[in-house]
């Protein structure tokens, strides 16, 4: 039986007076012990599926199983088994981490001591500053905290919703790494992000927009559904480079990436010196042409132009 | 019961390490009680006065003697003609002006009857009415002492007696309703708060994908102020008792009592704002304009509720603090037993129960 089943769900809200979609018509199922992402921008419906899913709202239509309770009839047995860290840092500034700690531990009727060994690798890390009060940590321990507090009882479905947003480099990378070693533990993992690069960390992964899926597939699965020739190029001018690479012929979509503007081009004959030998005719100096493979990022850009279409 | 202890003991360093919330829960009785006690009142002591007096005779000058003396008046000037009493009056500096006649002596000699004039500053009818009758008892005793062995065939003596609070004092009216103004304040009002922050601090959405039951978060939340407001209790118990000299006359544990009930009362009234507001400020504005103002108004406290409008009379009924006052005035200062409260304490019980099941049933199991 998969961890989280969902057939058909969407929900609207109302704001200011017009309807908006947040999610539209979404099914897809979680396997057991799975690390599945939900990749999108901001204001794509990653919380309000989040919440969905952590029976915290209703959803209009359709149908939500978690560990196989109905999030509508049966929210109190879910409420027991799920582990849930909210977008936004929710634990009790005013208390210390330990106190924290201890006080989700007894709300799900557990101690720290019983399940120390599961959170140990964690909460390691910031019991250095256990007397400390919860709004004077960095935003790494916060998270390692907040992480602390959603495992504290054991559950068998963690949700963390946006856990690495606004959090240092160093500390999204351990952060995953913790994510690793919880599903060693048979841990199902729902996590989203806005972050493309974290994609390949996954199991499956689900690009979402606009509240609908674009796609669920394993990171490389994923990647696969970008067919066109990819090149990364870059000039001293590169204001005057997207113009240019705009009138150019077999174009097919043209964005900025890093340093450089992504080209995908819509036929495979065209080679590199046929690129260099047109924006050389536009006087660019400083020239760097590569070809590339393509990341979840480029699909994202890929999906979502062919949706807008 | 685990939980439910550690959510207590959560809620307690919530109220113990917000250092200013907590001084203005403790030190707001003591204040309200400082206040009401020895600034704001509604005796009146030392008027200003002036006096015209042209006779300048022997019993008009014992009369302003006897005037000046008394601890409710205070003779700022002496006027010398009639167009300076409306000049004196336009200054705002006094509130009375006292005018003999020319021969006030002599016309109460020969005549047997003179007139005094009090002329009072009418724009606080309350003070005008109480100094013209001060100074009429004055007058009224200076005529008895004159009239001495020649009695009058008839007259009809009055004999006034003030019960349960025989020296007037302010405090026998404003002790009870600084308690349930107390009560309402730190019940209410910050039990409100504290489930509202919850909310906005986003602490509610993990304690509801949790296992807690409702019932917990919302008794957990209430019991840390019905101990804060019992301590509050006893410091304006106290302070009345050995600062004001205001005594207990009826009985402590049925005093506690009422007030437990009441607290309770106003704890459920907190709880159903906060789950129907989102913003701590929502839930401020609610606790005081919807519940503060009403409290004041409605409750007796500040204006007799027999002297209002009947449809007011009725709207003071669904005032929790109005029965609450009746029952601490009746037990505190009567010294009345639970036989002349229990309609009202039966009335508080009545609303405790349907407001507490009310903000259990309205209490979201979801976020929105």
């Amino acid at each position: 039986m998969p961890s989280v089943v969902v057939e058909n769900i969407s929900k609207s809200f109302t704001a200011e007076k017009k309807k908006v979609l947040a999610l539209g018509d979404i099914s897809f199922d979680v396997a057991k012990g799975a690390l599945f992402g939900v990749i999108g921008p901001d204001g794509a419906g990653k919380t309000t599926l989040f919440r969905i899913l952590t029976t915290l709202i209703l959803a209009d239509k359709g149908k939500v199983e978690i560990d196989g309770f109905d999030v509508v009839k049966e929210y109190k047995d879910i409420r027991k088994r799920i582990g849930y860290m909210p977008g936004k840092f929710s634990l009790y500034q005013d208390l210390t981490v330990e106190e924290n700690l201890e006080f989700f531990a007894t709300i799900f009727n557990t101690t720290i001591k019983e399940n120390y060994s599961l959170i140990k690798e964690i909460y390691q890390q910031i019991e250095p500053f256990k007397d400390r009060r919860a709004g004077k940590l960095s935003g790494g321990m916060k998270q390692k905290l907040a992480l602390s507090c959603a495992l504290i009882h054991r559950p068998s479905i963690l949700f963390l919703d946006e856990p690495t947003t606004g959090v240092d480099a160093v500390s999204r990378k351990e952060f995953w790494h913790m994510l690793k070693q919880l599903q060693k533990e048979g841990i199902t993992i729902l996590v989203s992000t806005p972050y493309m690069d974290e994609a390949a960390l996954c199991d499956t992964v689900a690009l979402i927009q606009n509240g609908k899926f674009l796609s669920i597939d394993t990171p490389e699965g994923t990647v696969s559904l970008f067919k066109k020739p990819l090149w990364a190029v870059k000039s001293d001018n590169m204001y005057k480079l997207q113009q240019d690479l705009k009138q150019f012929e077999g174009m097919a979509s043209i964005y900025p990436f890093g340093e450089y503007y992504h080209l995908s081009l819509n036929r495979d004959s065209i080679l590199q010196e046929d690129i260099s030998a047109y924006l050389t005719s536009k006087v660019h100096q400083g020239l760097e042409i590569n070809p590339i493979k393509a990341g979840i990022e480029d699909v994202f850009m890929e999906l979502m132009k062919s949706t807008d279409d | 019961m685990k939980q439910f202890i550690a959510f207590v003991k959560k809620e307690f360093y919530h109220i113990w390490r917000d250092k200013q919330t907590l001084l203005i829960l403790f030190g707001m009785p003591i204040a309200q009680i400082m206040i009401f006690g020895f600034a704001l009142t509604n005796e009146v002591k030392n008027a200003k006065i002036a006096i015209l007096n042209p006779s300048k005779d022997i019993a008009s000058a014992t009369l302003t003697q006897r005037i000046d003396a008394s601890r409710y008046f205070d003779v700022l000037k002496n006027l010398q003609s009639q167009s300076q009493i409306e000049a004196a009056f336009q200054e705002g500096k006094i509130k009375l002006a006292v005018i003999f006649p020319q021969d006030f002596n002599a016309s109460l000699l020969h005549n047997n009857t003179a007139t005094i004039q009090f002329i009072a500053d009418a724009s606080d009818p309350n003070i005008a009415t109480t100094l013209t009758s001060y100074a009429s008892a004055i007058v009224q005793d200076y005529q008895e002492e004159m009239k001495g062995a020649n009695t009058l065939p008839y007259t009809i003596q009055t004999d006034t007696r003030m019960l349960y609070n025989p020296q007037l004092k302010g405090a026998y009216n404003f002790v009870p309703g600084v308690m349930a103004m107390i009560l309402l304040l730190v019940c209410t009002l910050m039990t409100s708060i504290a489930i509202v922050r919850e909310k906005e601090r986003g602490t509610m959405e993990i304690l509801l994908a949790s296992p807690l039951q409702p019932i917990v978060v919302i008794l957990a939340k209430a019991i840390p102020y019905l101990v804060l407001s019992m301590v509050n209790i006893a410091s304006i118990l106290l302070l009345s008792v050995f600062v004001l000299e205001l005594p207990i006359e009826g009985s402590l544990p049925l005093l506690i009592g009422e007030s437990i009930l009441f607290t309770i009362t106003s704890l459920s009234l907190g709880l159903l704002i906060s789950s129907i507001t989102a913003s701590q400020q929502v839930a401020m504005m609610i606790s005081l304009v919807g519940m503060f103002l009403p409290t004041l108004m409605f409750s007796g406290f500040m204006f007799p509720i027999e002297s209002m409008p009947v449809p007011l009379q009725v709207i003071s009924n669904i005032v929790p603090a109005k029965w609450y006052f009746y029952i601490v005035k009746a037990v505190m200062i009567k010294g009345l037993g639970i036989g002349a409260i229990w309609k009202e304490t039966l009335i508080l019980s009545g609303m405790t129960v349907f407001l507490l099941g009310l903000s259990i049933k309205k209490y979201k199991i979801r976020l929105a």
